[in-house]
């Protein structure tokens, strides 16, 4: 999986790829999680289905990762795995598989406060699917 | 982007171009410009102006630096009926602020304590990522913490009535409306409430170094080598939600008016619309929390410190200096042109810096100017300024709010590898305690302006002025 992190002065954010939409937003839920967590994968993983819309690709890349956020700092739920079942340009729905935040065993590495809109690019590139997100931490 | 015209040697203009309603003005000076050319910041002062309603000029204050949408150090006014409101110009950490309290205790008093402090502040202050307190809210009373602010936390027990009259608008927007918050926002303030944060919050036990004007630091409380409390926190998990909530809402909202923004996190709406009240009205919430935060913080720190002096509370003498926040959205009155004007000034990360005679002032700061707080990296210093008449006529009522960083925490990090940076501190006479596994690097000094001349620059602009300076002892960092 590949991600590069972008280093602002004050925030940072990462540039992510894919080969298509859906890998595009797998790998974004994954690099998000991989920056906030040390996550040790565990089988004891419960499943979650969500689904998510947005106006554009952008908004909804916006809309997706504010609601895995959401599910990390509201709901204590750490997220191992993101399967896209379907998406479109407005929608997309998804199953996820995650552990409850155990601070034993979970040490958190970055904190996240949100997903901004700054700058954010979802792009269709020669040899693939390109976003661009900052985060405020 | 046009280049910078140099007004004098502390303002520079950005001149007006393109989309843009008004000027940028920058405060800094020649050798702060040096870090600043490197950064996009001066392409956020320009597309701010290009907002509609934008009154005078887009500010930056010297601690400017880059930001998403809106830069850190950002001020800009707008017309409260003409104008837009934006989630984006108030940021994240809504009322993220700065509250300092004096002691009867002295310098010589803390040096044979100094261990037993750092622990216990460390233990009995809940800090981290994600750190939950001892405070558990229903949604009723959460609703209440909302409208009330710091005077919940007081009624609750959690300090003295005069530390409502010495925090900025008494601790409490009354505009606010718990029914404009969502249950998600909700349900993360619940259990925050008397937890210091991560990242740059702190709480810092310090003494007074230097005095700068007898008398202003006479009727603020403060003199040499009294020992001091800084905590520097917010609103917490609810204020990010209130503006993630918000800025999702606006960004739809914004496709419908008629005019253009250059970064969806400019995202805004007419004050005057529906949107832009709802907004206000919640963000004043986010911002009673976060005063009602600092209240509860401060009486845990106050307990903390008369056990291991083992004094009651009349010995110790805690009282607050000043609270002020420097993330945030106010309705005010200012003369604009020889006209009185009620505006928005939206301070991100810029502090108020009001003059003496301001009705907003309580009694006793009438005289001064208000108390103006500006903490500095952990390691160096932190200021105490008073507002002036200036900054109402240049500033909206503004200044700096703190050193504002130089290095991206990745760079920081690297800077500090290898390093013992806590054993650094410690040769410099702080002792710092911490949570988070980079925190100290991401924090170390050098990541951060030189503070002393981010003061200088506001001082002899003469937006604000220097009172006193103190210097940290313990550090508590989340």
């Amino acid at each position: 999986m590949k991600y590069t992190l972008i280093d602002h002065t004050a925030d940072f954010g990462i540039r992510v790829s894919g080969s298509d939409l859906k890998d595009l937003f797998e790998n974004t839920a994954y690099a998000m999680f991989d920056l906030i967590i040390d996550a040790e994968l565990s089988k004891d993983g419960k499943e979650f289905d969500i689904s998510v819309s947005g106006y554009d690709l952008p908004d909804l890349m916006f809309n997706w990762l504010r609601e895995l956020l959401y599910l990390f700092a509201g709901k204590e739920m750490v997220i191992k795995k993101a399967d896209i079942v379907s998406i479109s340009e407005n929608r997309l729905s998804a199953r996820i598989t995650y552990s409850d935040y155990d601070p034993g065993r979970h040490e958190i590495k970055n904190e996240i406060k949100a997903v901004t809109y700054h700058q954010l690019k979802v792009e269709n590139k020669s040899d693939g699917w390109e976003t661009i997100i900052i985060f405020d931490v | 982007m046009s280049e910078l015209k140099r007004i004098d040697d502390y303002r520079w203009e950005v001149p007006k171009t393109g989309a843009m309603h008004v000027p940028g003005r920058v405060y800094t000076s020649a050798r702060m410009m040096k870090t600043l050319e490197k950064e996009d910041a001066l392409r956020q002062v320009s597309n701010v102006a290009t907002l509609p309603g934008i009154i005078s000029a887009s500010l930056a204050m010297p601690d400017i630096h880059w930001g998403y949408g809106f830069p850190i150090g950002g001020v800009a006014a707008f017309d409260w009926d003409n104008g837009v409101i934006s989630p984006g110009g108030v940021g994240y950490d809504i009322n993220c602020g700065v509250r300092l309290a004096v002691t009867s205790l002295e310098k010589k008093d803390l040096k044979p304590r100094l261990d037993e402090l750092a622990n216990a502040l460390y233990q009995n202050v809940p800090s981290g990522i994600g750190s939950t307190g001892s405070i558990k809210l229903s949604i009723k009373d959460e609703k209440k913490v909302l409208e009330q602010g710091s005077r919940w936390a007081v009624r609750q027990g959690f300090g003295e009535d005069n530390d409502i009259e010495n925090t900025e608008d008494n601790g409490c927007m009354e505009n606010a409306d718990p029914s404009e918050i969502s249950g998600r926002a909700l349900e993360r303030g619940r259990k925050q409430l008397g937890t210091l944060g991560s990242g740059n919050h702190f709480i810092e036990v310090g003494y007074v170094e230097e005095i700068y004007d007898e008398e202003t630091a006479r009727r603020f409380g403060l003199y040499k080598d009294q020992v001091t409390l800084m905590i520097h926190s917010g609103s917490r998990g609810l204020g990010y939600q209130v503006c993630d909530d918000s800025l999702a809402k606006m960004t739809k909202h914004v496709r419908k008016l008629d005019f253009e923004i250059p970064d969806r996190q400019l995202s805004c709406a007419m004050i005057q619309s529906k949107e832009g009240q709802q907004y206000f009205n919640a963000m004043a919430c986010a911002a009673n929390y976060a005063w009602a935060n600092r209240q509860v913080l401060m009486h845990l720190s106050r307990e903390t410190f008369q056990r291991v002096f083992r004094i009651g509370p009349g010995s110790l003498g805690m009282n607050l200096v000043y609270d002020v926040c420097h993330n945030i959205a106010k309705k005010e009155e200012h003369v604009v042109e020889g006209k009185k004007r009620i505006v928005c000034v939206h301070r991100k990360g810029a502090t108020r810096s009001f003059p003496p005679g301001h009705i907003a002032l309580p009694e006793r700061y009438r005289d001064t100017g208000q108390p103006i707080l500006i903490p500095g990296d952990m390691g160096t210093a932190s200021y105490v300024l008073s507002g002036t008449q200036k900054a109402m006529e240049e500033t909206f009522g503004s200044t700096c709010h703190g050193a504002g960083r130089v290095l991206s925490r990745t760079a920081a990090k690297k800077a500090s590898k290898g390093r013992a940076l806590h054993r650094e501190l410690q040769d410099m006479g702080v002792l710092v305690k911490w949570t988070g596994r980079s925190t100290l690097a991401e924090e170390m000094p050098e990541a951060y302006k030189d503070i002393s001349q981010v003061v200088e620059v506001v001082h002899e602009a003469g937006i604000s002025r220097k009172v006193a300076k103190l210097k940290p002892s313990v550090v508590i960092k989340g």
